[in-house]
């Protein structure tokens, strides 16, 4: 089994594009466990049609320390496992305690035994690796591949660059390596240049460039990926080929974070081209 | 009546612990870290964690406790206690080099999310681990599971120390579980008698019931070697005793060497000790020893002589959940009637195992994993007992409802005696029924009129 987390800056697009790379995953076969690690519990709402999802926590705040796997994983779209880690409501308690807890929990339940013949695991990481516990689905035994959602768009470079400090520090000691940029496109000027060069900067890869297109809004308004909700379209074949070039990846490196003279200088030099 | 607001109507609780039966999961970890011989237990937190759990189980064992911490500041609390950790590494190999350190986590440090496998490698990549020496490590927060859950964690990385060379080396691993460093003296006898060679892990006899010599040793001369505990995975098979203390440890050496494991009740009464002493008989291939059936023969003998005293009466039970299994099953054998059982270490398992212990009883039994002491002071006051079997806490109770009571578990913080004599085994189930028979027939002294006061009992 592969996991996989996917990091990024807040509202870059990490739980769309997740899902929507997941279901072009299932289009190849694969068996997939999707888990949320976001207080907002919205990482599986295009997978499950809706926030059809009890989170880990609420079950485990509710029932008490005796649950069971079917308590907290639902079946969603092509047979993929969800589960929401869910957390506190905004403002109060420890969201990264959160995801400690409930990451647990579901390895001392077994969803992650080889029973249970997952290809997959993908991490929907909340926004930046702030503190200790959004760290956890990276440490030793966790997930082993990164995939950071990036744009051209200056805040969520400076949020990959710092992602990659916290994957170097983790990469150190044990087998979590940076498998590439996602580029979920802004439609910033030179973009795929700049994230390319970004990526080889880093010493990694742009994965592949997403191009912005509103039948991603169109699918989400319908609770459903574009997979689900229109095979046909063009974007359905970009995500084909982003869950492709997961599954084909061979590219595993710890990164190298970029000064941030360096990055500003990046910005600059594509920027200004025009 | 120090306890007079404790109400008898009964409410439904949900959000609060009144007199907790349980306390941190650090005290567990550091209790198994000092059966380990040369090992210094460190806290990683506060400075105030650890100074509470060694003064905890100084209190019980009446023992100098030796533990570091991290201590803690605003700043690590804000940046990790990544640096704290690898000075700590550092200080302590270079001030006291002990041959093994084992590191627990507290509610502070698991918040944080501080990863200690991750700094663990870090120290070792840089060079702060001699040659020859170990850093273990147990994840421990206390707002999950007891201080059972913590002592079980550690023996589980300490079964993670195990480094199997491929050549059996003849012998059985025994994990007693969460018992007293006098009944892991026991444990080693037995086996000593039958005739098996074992490997005991966690072990604190000689370390927490040491003789007062007039010379201190910060590392006394008892625990399981570093070379014992690399050598488990070379054993022939796993005895755990206790579900809770020592299955996962078992599992764990069963899961990475291939050590096949079986998990038995603690040996505390007569068929518990029956079931460890055949499970030993049958890895040593070996008819039991006179010694030990002379030893089941006296044991028998007892309660058949005392049955008179013991047989229907009503017991309230408090403590861990391996120990309150055998315990239960061992009161049920004599025909008293444990009615009231209560644990503060959740698991609806527990509540499973003593409703089937006690269903031929033939009354109603409250049972409670995650329960507390006021909930058993209710339940007492409900319905009466005749005798409570449970740690230090209990005098509030036995007090002030006038019941005779015998301290056994952990903690007990105001008798001795239960670090030099065990409960375990026979020997042990002619202890515990010493002591129960004694509290059970000094009341009958108490109470009987003059003309029924007897000599002979």
């Amino acid at each position: 089994m592969r996991k996989v987390a996917i990091y990024g800056k807040g509202g870059i697009g990490k739980s769309t594009t997740t899902q929507n790379t997941v279901a072009g995953l299932v289009e190849l076969g694969r068996n997939v466990m999707v888990v949320g690690c976001d207080p907002k519990a919205d990482s599986t709402r295009l997978l499950l049609g809706g926030l059809a999802q009890k989170s880990v926590l609420d079950t485990l705040r509710e029932e008490g320390e005796d649950v069971e796997l079917d308590d907290i994983r639902k079946k969603g779209y092509g047979g993929t496992w969800c589960v929401e880690s869910g957390g506190p409501e905004p403002g109060v308690g420890c969201a990264g305690r959160g995801i400690i807890t409930s990451i647990n929990m579901l390895e001392s339940l077994g969803a992650y035994e080889e029973s249970e013949g997952l290809d997959y695991a993908f991490y929907d990481v909340l926004g930046d690796v702030v503190c200790g516990g959004f760290a956890m689905p990276i440490r030793d035994g966790k997930a082993e591949e990164i995939y950071i959602v990036v744009s051209g768009e200056m805040m969520a470079m400076y949020a990959a660059n710092n992602i990659s400090k916290g994957i170097m520090k983790f990469a150190q000691s044990g087998s979590v390596r940076l498998g590439g940029l996602i580029c979920n496109s802004r439609a910033v000027d030179n973009e795929e240049e700049m994230i390319s060069e970004f990526a080889k900067k880093l010493g990694t890869q742009m994965i592949y460039f997403v191009p912005r297109d509103n039948d991603v809004q169109r699918a989400e308004i319908n609770r459903k990926t574009v997979l689900e909700w229109n095979p046909e379209v063009k974007q359905a074949d970009a995500y084909r080929g982003l869950a492709k070039a997961i599954d084909e990846n061979k590219m595993f490196v710890i990164p190298k974070p970029l000064e941030i003279e360096e990055l500003e200088k990046l910005l600059m030099d594509y920027g200004l081209m025009n | 009546m120090l306890l007079r607001h404790t109400p008898t109507e009964i409410t439904e609780r949900t959000a609060l612990t009144i007199n907790p039966a349980k306390t941190c999961q650090p005290i567990g970890a550091m209790y198994a870290a000092l059966g380990i011989h040369g090992c210094l237990p460190h806290s990683h937190g506060s400075q105030g964690c650890c100074a509470y759990h060694r003064s905890a189980l100084t209190r019980h064992y009446k023992e100098p406790i030796s533990a570091s911490t991290s201590s803690f500041t605003e700043g690590a609390s804000v940046f990790g206690g990544q640096a704290n950790m690898l000075q700590a590494i550092n200080n302590i190999f270079t001030v006291y080099n002990p041959e093994v350190i084992a590191i627990h986590t507290t509610c502070l440090s698991e918040t944080i999310g501080d990863d200690l496998p991750q700094i663990k490698k870090k120290a070792a990549a840089e060079g702060k681990i001699p040659e020859g020496r170990y850093v273990i490590s147990a994840s421990t927060p206390s707002y999950a599971g007891s201080h059972v859950t913590g002592f079980s964690n550690m023996v589980k990385s300490m079964a993670g120390m195990a480094e199997p060379t491929g050549k059996k080396n003849g012998k059985v691993n025994i994990i007693p579980g969460w018992v007293e460093p006098a009944d892991m003296e026991e444990i080693k006898r037995i086996t000593g008698v039958i005739g098996v060679k074992t490997i005991l892990f966690p072990d604190t006899s000689g370390v927490l019931n040491g003789p007062l010599s007039g010379e201190y040793k910060m590392f006394p001369e008892g625990g399981t070697t570093v070379a014992e505990l690399k050598s488990t995975g070379d054993s022939k098979g796993t005895l755990a005793l206790g579900e809770w203390c020592s299955a996962d440890a078992a599992r764990e050496l069963d899961t990475k060497c291939k050590v096949p494991c079986s998990v038995l009740d603690m040996p505390f009464g007569l068929m518990a000790t029956d079931r460890f002493i055949d499970a030993l008989r049958t890895i040593a291939g070996v008819n039991i020893p006179d010694e030990i059936l002379n030893e089941r023969g006296q044991l028998v003998d007892m309660i058949s002589d005392m049955h008179q005293y013991l047989y229907g009466k009503k017991v309230a039970l408090v403590g861990d959940p391996d120990q309150l299994i055998a315990m239960t099953e061992f009161l049920v054998s004599m025909d008293m009637k444990p009615i009231h059982i209560v644990t503060g270490t959740p698991g609806k398992k527990f509540e499973k195992r003593i409703k089937e212990i006690t269903k031929d009883m033939g009354c109603k039994v409250n049972v409670k994993a995650k329960g507390d002491m006021f909930l058993l002071h209710q339940w007492i006051k409900n319905e009466p007992v005749d005798l409570i079997i449970g740690n230090t806490y209990c005098k509030y109770i036995a007090r002030d409802e006038d019941i005779p009571y015998v301290r056994w578990g952990f903690p007990i913080l105001d008798r001795q005696g239960h670090q030099y004599f065990p409960t375990v085994g026979y020997k042990g189930g002619l202890r515990l029924l010493e002591k129960i028979t004694g509290v059970l027939l000094d009341r009958k002294d108490r109470d009987d009129s003059e003309s029924k006061f007897e000599l002979v009992l």
